[in-house]
């Protein structure tokens, strides 16, 4: 039972460091702010509640377990509502998001037999 | 496990804040410094387990919530007459310089 919790922490800690490793490599290379947004969406509720999983089948007792259970709770809460307030105080501000220009060029209209 | 989990998210800290310095807009550097709010959340989780001393995830607790109220308070000054205003200032002055 106890080598099962190992092996299912180590698990939950691997999968949440690779979403957070992809999404800060997707904040670098991004090329516009709503794409950016998008890869910290990804670390910030998956690669976070993969992380304290992790962390609460380590020690899944107590007081530990019910305070890693108010960070995740929390987490999830406060991460997708500052994302929004984000987004829209963006786009209030006139900041217009990156359109592709090869599609207005009438690339997509059927082509004559 | 835990400490390659330390090292990644020291990583993915590093990545944001370069992100933060460099980013073009406003908005980018807000993004890019609430990512790294959160990833202090989880670091100073970690460390408490990797050090044994759970009372650590006290601090992570109060990070995440004062983290939560300083992003909204940046977008909400961003949003007032005040900035807007001197923002403009900024970029005629720099018009008028050139």
């Amino acid at each position: 039972m106890n080598l099962l919790l190992e092996i299912g922490s180590g698990l939950c800690l691997l999968l949440g460091c690779f979403l957070c490793l992809s999404g800060g490599i997707g904040i670098l290379r991004f090329p516009d702010f709503f794409t950016r947004m998008h890869a910290v969406g990804v670390t910030d509720t998956l690669g976070a509640g993969m992380i304290l999983i992790g962390l609460m089948l380590q020690n899944p007792e107590g007081l530990v377990l019910l305070k890693l259970m108010m960070i995740l709770l929390f987490t999830l809460f406060i991460n997708p509502t500052a994302s929004h307030a984000l987004a829209k105080a963006a786009l209030r501000n006139n900041l217009q998001p990156v359109l592709d220009k090869s599609s207005n060029k009438g690339g997509n209209k059927p082509s004559k037999p | 496990m835990l400490t390659a989990a330390t090292i990644a998210i020291l990583v993915v800290m590093l990545l944001a804040i370069i992100r933060c310095v460099v980013g073009p807009t406003l908005y980018d550097r807000i993004l890019a410094f609430n990512m790294f709010g959160t990833k202090t959340v989880l670091l100073i989780s970690i460390l408490g387990f990797l050090m044994g001393r759970p009372e650590f995830l006290d601090i992570a607790l109060v990070y995440a919530l004062i983290n939560f109220i300083s992003v909204i308070g940046v977008l909400r000054f961003s949003d007032s007459v005040e900035f807007k205003h001197s923002h403009q200032d900024q970029t005629s002055t720099k018009e008028g310089k050139q």
